[in-house]
């Protein structure tokens, strides 16, 4: 295999503590080493003809990102996306990991469609980590058999989409799950409060004549959730909570982690973002479950980040065709694309806004939620890990363009909005799995 | 990281929405809140030009010019009305009903709409049952769209032909509107307005020219919320207190198609809501009763009120003609003069 040399670059890896100039060599697939400018073309090994040079001078060199909630549609819906162009819009985003959604055609609750997605039939670019269904055809019934699933490759459980609504499911699922070591993660959402439902309960709905999903559907479940982890405690349940959206189930995920919980929480860029009145009037591209929200909520998503209490952005990438979109907004699929925004957004604004050290923004697009699935070797730069990397031009601006998109659909909210920071290399296991110059 | 720290405030910034590029086309009335009060004097204007205009010389305004009413609902007011309406002006129009046309066979409405402009529409008046399917038609075929009810949101005609028919009764038929026009008029509309796109339409007109709008029904109907749709509403649930402070009262009925699984007990509703010729006399003798129809005689109105001397509500549905020949006009000889835009 060849080897790749990245020389002249900054590095920043929050979980090793590096911050500075540093090349690395990348050899079968992790890294080999890392040392001071120009020491080590001079090393054994990190010279000659099957050594690749990369030169990152002025560029910044991280983790490759890790995106812990993924729809990739495949098996069952390549017309919306599938492995290999969603993987492709992962690595033109700077990600090297993606943990992939069961909500697919047929659900994947089977270990069968566990390995089949990890097939290097399917031409995934980056890593492609399945999460399984915590029941049968994610109907919130029947636990499926999660030590099969673990080791098919599965790195958690969920029924995203179809969330746990029954208390003894939902507690069986918990156990079951801390017994093979997998997370739990719910999509929170009390769906009997939900019904008929396009965007969240508030005043926006109102005049908009639309039925909404009141933050008390999230925080609800979460705040349930919490309980039964609770009772859980001696079993150490991890409960993740997906796409957390509302101050109040952030308030109980906070009491949770004071209480020494294992309650882990992500948010995704446009919730941090974007509110209600982004809906405007009726784009279905800022539709999406859970809806955006109040002010006040999308304020404490900031705070939250801020302070330390999420543990990891992730974009909930849920790719539609143009006409699912171009429809009744009531009867518009929920969901927007997210793996080529998520960096540029978060680096503009949680970083250049909001002052958010660059160091602190990665963590959280990589070694945050790398550890909390326990993707072990992602993530982080040190020797031995896996050679994922990203390298982008932390200063560039530029204006995300729906229209150059690797993935097959368009659905943002965020088409001709300013970014920061450039992805110009991303490399998946020592090989380069995107080059913007190509 | 120390999650047991208090989050401090900081002085965040986040992005904001973005402005509404709607309407694409300067014919189209979507919202009531579309039209300025120029507009507004500019529609009741020529509706009372229209209506006293010699049919012959009108039917010349458009004459042979192609207006196509799209129903995803019944109705039979407003589109009667349209049609009555555009026909007077000499168009001809085309009605596409979802019952009897490929929309049964599941076409979609962005694919229907770019037939009929195809086929040559000028414009479309479209009622649906999905909130915003105006602005979707508008957005897809940039020709005027005349909303006329689009599910629980808004019917903007309806509106104007309201204020019309309130101006007749309390300004004397005045038509050129001011922030004071309405000023001293107190509005009650009473019932189930979460699902009235006729209340959300008048609580977004009458207010800018100065009406008060009290809204009054129970929580089921009447979300707290609702107060905050914009300036001048406010919330009563008591009906008598609503009454004695109304110069104008619109009822409107329960929509039992939209009612999503909510239960009512009806009897409870009439004790409170229903507006009886006794609770006229005893709160409001004076006022105007309005109801933009169908009416439930004997839930929302006692037939002897509907039918009483306080009643304007047929009043309305002449009015709906004239405003709908001046909103139709304004669709065809603005959205063709400025064009719409790419």
């Amino acid at each position: 295999m060849t080897a790749l040399l990245i020389c002249g670059g900054h590095l920043i890896d929050p979980a090793a503590g590096v911050d500075g100039l540093k090349d690395i060599l990348l050899k079968d697939g992790r890294v080999a080493e890392i040392a001071s400018p120009g020491k080590l073309k001079k090393a054994n090994g990190a010279a000659g003809p099957e050594v690749q040079i990369i030169d990152a001078t002025g560029l910044t060199l991280a983790p490759g990102l890790v995106d812990i909630h993924v729809h990739l549609r495949e098996p069952g819906q390549g017309y919306k996306e599938t492995i290999a162009t969603g993987t492709a819009a992962a690595a033109a985003g700077g990600f090297t990991s993606v943990a992939a959604m069961p909500n697919t055609r047929p659900v994947n609750d089977s270990p069968e469609i566990t390995r089949w997605m990890q097939s290097p039939e399917r031409g995934a670019s980056i890593r492609v980590f399945p999460i399984a269904a915590a029941t049968r055809g994610s109907k919130g019934e029947t636990i499926n058999d999660y030590a099969a699933l673990k080791s098919a490759g599965a790195v958690a459980v969920t029924d995203d989409g179809s969330p746990i609504l029954k208390d003894n499911i939902m507690r069986e699922t918990l156990a079951a799950a801390a017994r093979v070591g997998l997370s739990v993660i719910q999509h929170a959402e009390d769906t009997r409060l939900t019904q008929g439902a396009s965007m969240n309960a508030g005043p926006v709905a109102f005049k908009l004549g639309l039925r909404g999903m009141p933050p008390e559907a999230e925080s609800g479940i979460v705040e349930r959730d919490i309980r039964l982890v609770t009772e859980l405690r001696d079993a150490r349940a991890h409960l993740h909570v997906a796409h957390t959206s509302t101050a109040a189930a952030l308030a109980a995920v906070r009491q949770a982690r004071r209480s020494g919980l294992r309650v882990t929480c992500e948010v995704a860029p446009h919730h941090f973002l974007l509110t209600e009145d982004h809906v405007g009037f009726y784009n279905t591209n800022a539709k999406m479950n859970p809806p955006l929200r109040s002010a006040a909520d999308r304020d404490a998503m900031i705070e939250a980040i801020l302070d330390g209490v999420v543990d990891a952005i992730a974009t909930d990438h849920a790719p539609h065709a143009i006409h699912e979109k171009e429809v009744e907004f009531e009867h518009a699929p929920n969901g927007i694309t997210g793996l080529e925004t998520a960096l540029g957004l978060s680096l503009r604004w949680l970083q250049n806004e909001w002052k958010m050290p660059l160091g602190r923004v990665l963590s959280l697009l990589s070694a945050q939620p790398a550890a909390l699935l326990g993707l072990k070797g992602r993530g982080t730069l040190a020797v031995g890990s896996y050679a994922d990397v990203v390298i982008f031009d932390p200063k560039a601006e530029w204006t995300y363009l729906t229209r150059d998109t690797e993935s097959k659909s368009r659905n943002t909210p965020f088409d001709g909005w300013t970014m920061q920071g450039k992805v110009r290399w991303t490399i998946s296991e020592g090989r380069i799995a995107y080059d913007s110059a190509s | 990281m120390n999650p047991a720290a208090t989050p401090a405030r900081r002085s965040i910034h986040p992005p904001s929405a973005p402005a509404s590029p709607f309407p694409y086309n300067p014919g189209s009335l979507l919202s009531a809140s579309d039209l300025g009060l120029d507009e507004i004097s500019h529609i009741l204007t020529r509706a009372a030009a229209l209506e006293n205009q010699d049919p012959l010389t009108r039917a010349r305004i458009l004459a042979k010019r192609r207006v196509a009413l799209l129903f995803y609902e019944s109705s039979t007011r407003t589109r009667t009305s349209f049609e009555l309406a555009a026909k007077a002006l000499g168009a001809d129009t085309t009605l596409v009903s979802s019952l009897s046309s490929s929309i049964e066979k599941g076409e979609t409405l962005k694919d229907t709409g770019l037939t009929l402009r195809a086929l040559g529409a000028e414009a479309i008046i479209l009622r649906h049952n999905s909130s915003g399917a105006a602005w979707l038609l508008e957005a897809e075929t940039r020709l005027p769209v005349l909303n006329a009810g689009d599910g629980m949101h808004e019917h903007p005609t309806q509106a104007l032909l309201d204020l019309r028919t309130i101006l007749a009764h309390l300004r004397q038929g005045v038509e050129k509107m001011t922030a004071e026009t309405l000023a001293g008029v107190t509005v009650s509309i009473v019932g189930d307005i979460l699902h009235s796109r006729v209340a959300r339409s008048n609580m977004l007109l009458l207010p800018r020219l100065g009406a008060q709008v009290i809204l009054c029904g129970p929580k089921e109907l009447l979300p707290e919320i609702a107060a905050h749709a914009g300036p001048g509403i406010s919330i009563e649930r008591n009906f008598e207190a609503a009454l004695r402070q109304s110069q104008a009262v619109m009822m409107l009925r329960i929509q039992a198609e939209r009612l999503a699984g909510l239960q009512l007990d009806l009897e409870q509703y009439k004790a409170n809501y229903q507006l009886t010729g006794q609770r006229l006399a005893s709160q409001a003798p004076e006022a105007i009763v309005l109801h933009p129809g169908p009416i439930i005689r004997g839930l929302e109105v006692t037939a002897g009120v509907a039918d009483g001397v306080q009643s304007v509500i047929l009043d309305q549905v002449r009015n709906g003609v004239a405003i709908r020949m001046a909103v139709v006009e304004r669709a065809l000889l603005k959205g063709h003069q400025e064009g719409g835009r790419a």
